[in-house]
């Protein structure tokens, strides 16, 4: 490499940081306050992962199922591990805080030591059971159902419940606007608890 | 012949030990289990006792590189080799240590093993979906990774880091993509801090169900956590004014996914990438996982894949239908209830263990709040009826497990030994009796953020048991 080469690099180089510099603002303690760190997302980047669905509809993709559409993907890809009569299976343990499999049930059993809670007595939103299904179940397939299927699953669930009509069809409308047996039934956080001292 | 092993070696010494060893595996080590092991050790190891073998100088040179390759022999071919604790490679024993070359290095292949004799392990619940830090012979306040408490939603995935990408979008500038390279770049921080499940002890509030600290307590452990500030990930997109939430979603079978307030986020959250001074351990979600320091461990996202800032919770079912605490004396929920409160309990002595005799013992334990410090633990001995002060020991860090050691000396008579813990909120742990007033029984699933003081009954042959507050010793 000739002395001009160097000489050539050196000053291009000495221009790169002098544009750095003069891009970010340097805090007392030497650091920027933002950094040439990362890459744009694109739009294909967030489509990829974004499957969230929010309470209010936000999220939930064309699509359509009912109650009748429902009952037999339900019992092709979920009432192995939650019953036929979604109840759950006898003799296959609920794994602790992890899969509840019974799903209907239990209504006015929330204020018994031994509440029974299910996605009729117990869940607030019915748009969870959509963005739950579709991003988790079945348990050996997560994520491989159509959107179809999820809405006709959500539709049987719901339905079994008797929280909707068996000829009710769920869609991005209809879904978001079911109201829950337990809708009202969370309150904030009220701690730290105030206990009396103990001796 | 060279003696044997047992000639050798104190037998009273290795039956405690092995007593110790099998104990703390879980299972009640009975005189037979003991004498097993002693016999299958002598067997396995009598082979090896050809006896010293004639000083040459073509040995003596030769000494280091056959004791490498006898080494590696034993790696290969020694049926004994199985019998290792995981992480352990089992070697033959010899008479007389100092008067063999040892192993050469390298044999581990750079990443080191324990010592063959050292059994302590994570104990799984029968499902595989949790697995608990064996805390009743942990020593000070780290908890190693490979024994650090696990939960998983859909089992650990195997992620390559070339290939993850963090996604930030929704309420922002500048929706961005991070790479692990990427993350590693910023400036970092390393900070110790403990992690409990909520559901630790949930099973408890009615009656003793675990027999073992380990399996009551050891949904908690502690690690030194380095990665960015997730402030200063939020800063490189920049927030929208009516930014309230975050999504955080990991990129396992469950597609695990909380809401995290913004506060927090812009507060003392980190994305990690690494525990204990080297990469996070798949189990801890590597390459990159979510922690949100002194909150209940299910919502620090490991595997995070994505950050969708939104101006309200999602409502997700772990937040929903999972994770929230149902009162039943109300009937009513309690939703995000986030934070850990302050508890404590005694590991020495704890359940399933036998004093050998009345005398000294130093009763010690772990103490951790995670709104800061530990302010002071006390420890009775005696049914509650006297509490003394104990010595904390340094560091005491914010949101860190903190060691308490206490001095006692049993009498012989049953005795029961429990340890209240106080932050430096001035909240002090509450009892069984005042957790149920508050909240309401519950005969069924797990109680959750279950925090009450901890009774350890010790009966007059010295043998230490899980007692319930309402249960006789």
């Amino acid at each position: 490499m000739s002395i001009r080469t160097r000489k050539f690099r050196a000053a291009r180089a000495a221009a790169a940081a002098a544009g750095v510099a003069a891009a970010f603002a340097v805090t007392a303690g030497g650091y920027p306050d933002r950094f040439s760190i990362g890459a744009a997302a694109t739009a294909e980047d967030v489509r990829a992962v974004d499957i969230a669905v929010m309470p209010q509809g936000r999220g939930l993709p064309p699509g359509r199922g009912t109650w009748a559409s429902g009952k037999k993907v339900y019992e092709t890809y979920c009432a192995a591990c939650h019953g036929l009569d979604l109840l759950g299976v006898k003799n296959l343990a609920d794994m602790p805080s992890g899969a509840a499999l019974r799903l209907i049930g239990g209504r006015g059993t929330l204020t018994s030591a031994r509440p029974v809670l299910t996605v009729e007595s117990y869940w607030p939103y019915a748009t969870t059971l959509y963005d739950y299904i579709r991003r988790a179940m079945p348990f050996n397939a997560p994520g491989s159902l159509s959107n179809d299927d999820v809405y006709a699953i959500s539709a049987y669930i719901l339905a079994e419940a008797k929280i909707i009509d068996k000829r009710a069809v769920m869609d991005a409308n209809t879904l978001a606007k079911v109201v829950m047996p337990n809708h009202d039934g969370f309150v904030a956080d009220p701690r730290p608890e105030r206990f009396k001292a103990q001796p | 012949m060279a003696k044997s092993l047992d000639e050798e070696h104190a037998p009273e010494e290795r039956r405690e030990a092995l007593e110790r060893a099998l104990r703390h595996l879980g299972e009640p080590a009975t005189a037979t289990d003991i004498d097993a092991h002693i016999r299958a050790a002598r067997h396995d190891r009598s082979a090896d006792d050809s006896g010293p073998a004639p000083i040459t100088r073509r040995r003596m040179l030769a000494g280091v590189g056959m004791a490498a390759a006898a080494g590696a022999a034993a790696i290969a071919t020694r049926s004994a080799h199985a019998k290792a604790p995981p992480g352990a490679v089992e070697y033959p024993v010899p008479a007389d240590p100092a008067r063999v070359q040892g192993r050469m290095m390298g044999e581990d292949g750079g990443y080191g093993m324990r010592s063959q004799f050292e059994t302590e392990v994570r104990w799984f619940n029968p499902t595989r979906t949790a697995s608990f830090t064996p805390m009743a012979s942990s020593h000070g306040i780290i908890t190693p990774s490979g024994l650090h408490y696990e939960r998983h939603h859909g089992g650990i995935p195997t992620i390559d880091p070339a290939n993850h990408r963090l996604v930030i979008h929704g309420l922002v500038d500048r929706p961005m993509k991070f790479s692990v390279a990427d993350l590693r770049r910023f400036p970092s921080v390393s900070r110790i801090h403990f992690m409990e499940c909520s559901g630790t002890t949930g099973s408890e509030i009615m009656k003793a169900t675990m027999p073992t600290v380990q399996k009551s307590h050891g949904l908690a452990s502690t690690s030194e956590w380095t990665g960015v500030l997730l402030s200063t990930l939020l800063k490189q997109v920049g927030l929208k004014d009516n930014a309230a939430w975050v999504l955080a979603e990991g990129s396992d079978a469950a597609v695990m996914t909380r809401s995290v307030p913004i506060d927090k986020c812009l507060s003392d959250a980190m994305i990690v990438y690494a525990q204990n001074g080297e990469a996070i351990r798949p189990e801890q979600g590597y390459p990159m996982r979510l922690f949100l320091p002194g909150w209940e461990g299910n919502i620090s996202i490991k595997w995070l894949r994505r950050l969708d800032i939104s101006d309200k919770p999602f409502m997700t079912r772990e937040e929903t239908s999972k994770y929230t605490d149902l009162i039943t004396k109300t009937g009513k929920a309690r939703q995000f209830t986030f934070v850990m409160d302050c508890k404590s309990v005694v590991t020495f002595p704890s359940g399933e263990m036998r004093l050998p005799g009345p005398g000294f013992y130093e009763v010690t334990g772990l103490a951790w709040s995670g709104r800061g410090k530990i302010a002071r633990v006390e420890v009775s001995t005696d049914r509650g009826k006297t509490w003394g002060l104990a010595s904390l020991q340094d560091p005491i860090l914010p949101i860190a497990q903190t060691r308490f050691r206490f001095p006692w000396i049993w009498d012989g008579s049953p005795a029961l030994l429990q340890s209240r813990a106080t932050d430096e909120t001035g909240y002090t742990q509450p009892t069984h009796a005042q957790l149920i007033a508050e909240r309401g029984p519950l005969e069924v699933g797990l109680f959750y953020h279950m925090n009450a003081i901890q009774s350890w009954g010790v009966d007059r042959d010295g043998n230490v048991k899980n007692v319930h507050p309402n249960q006789k010793v």
